[in-house]
């Protein structure tokens, strides 16, 4: 049942981002910003929280909750360092994906044969 | 021919909008990684403790595989297919960095490959860290965390 919540709710995000695609003149990265702002303010508030719980990697898988991500780390780290948190909570949960899209993608880039 | 003449012939030789179509396809495809997210996340949390640290694993894993997609070349056909379905999802924005890193990596190691692999990702991040930022902080002078 997790599974079919997490399809759903995923694949209904990335409906509404292609919705938004198609009838407006904005670029991917827009919408991408957009997602990733409206994640990281609605953990702000609270109610993402139990969107996750709710929906899984429905919820976590789209860009909105890498942006959740930086707020709920934020928020955890506070609780812990106190105003530090502010930032270096950016990077407690994202972070460890971060290092990995830079390890990876040079990887990638360093294996691959450069085309011209 | 008259303007209206005219306008009425662009309009019947324009390719039908896809619309719904494509929408359909975000959603499957979209999906679909929600649901390959889901396995990474019920296989990590049996290991981990606590859900930021599983959230953080499996979050990186998904980047992984979009990393490696992306390698491989198929990245790009699923986004052929799949539109915001393939950019929405978390390895979309590993798609993003991967792609620009083999992109402008002829362009050098530095200046190229380094300079430029945040060049979609970039303000991801900078809209992403401002707007935690700006929230966590109002909650916290309002609910006296400091």
């Amino acid at each position: 049942m997790q599974y079919l919540i997490a399809f759903v709710v995923g694949g209904l995000i990335c409906a509404a981002a292609q919705l938004v695609l198609e009838y407006t003149k904005l670029a991917p990265v827009h919408v991408l910003v957009g997602l990733t702002v409206l994640g990281a303010i609605s953990a702000g508030i609270g109610i993402y929280e139990p969107f996750l719980q709710f929906a899984g990697a429905g919820a976590l898988v789209p860009v909105s909750g890498f942006g959740s991500s930086i707020t709920r780390g934020m928020l955890s780290e506070i609780k812990r360092l106190g105003w530090e948190g502010l930032f270096t909570g950016a990077f407690e949960i994202t972070g460890l994906g971060l290092a990995a899209a830079v390890v990876f993608g040079s990887l990638m880039a360093i294996a691959s044969r450069p085309r011209d | 021919m008259k303007p209206q003449e005219y306008q009425q012939l662009v309009r019947e030789n324009q390719p039908p909008r896809r619309t719904w179509r494509n929408v359909i396809l975000a959603f499957v495809v979209g999906g679909s990684f929600s649901l390959i997210g889901q396995i990474v996340l019920d296989f990590v949390s049996g290991v981990e403790r606590t859900t930021d640290e599983a959230s953080a694993i499996t979050l990186a894993i998904m980047i992984l595989i979009g990393a490696v997609l992306t390698g491989l070349g198929i990245y790009d056909e699923i986004a052929e297919i799949g539109g915001a379905g393939a950019a929405v999802p978390i390895t979309g924005f590993s798609n993003t960095v991967t792609a620009a890193a083999m992109e402008f990596r002829r362009e050098g190691f530095i200046l190229g490959m380094g300079a430029k692999m945040f060049v979609i990702a970039g303000p991801v991040l900078v809209y992403g860290i401002l707007s935690g930022f700006l929230v966590a902080l109002i909650k916290s002078v309002v609910l006296g965390y400091f």
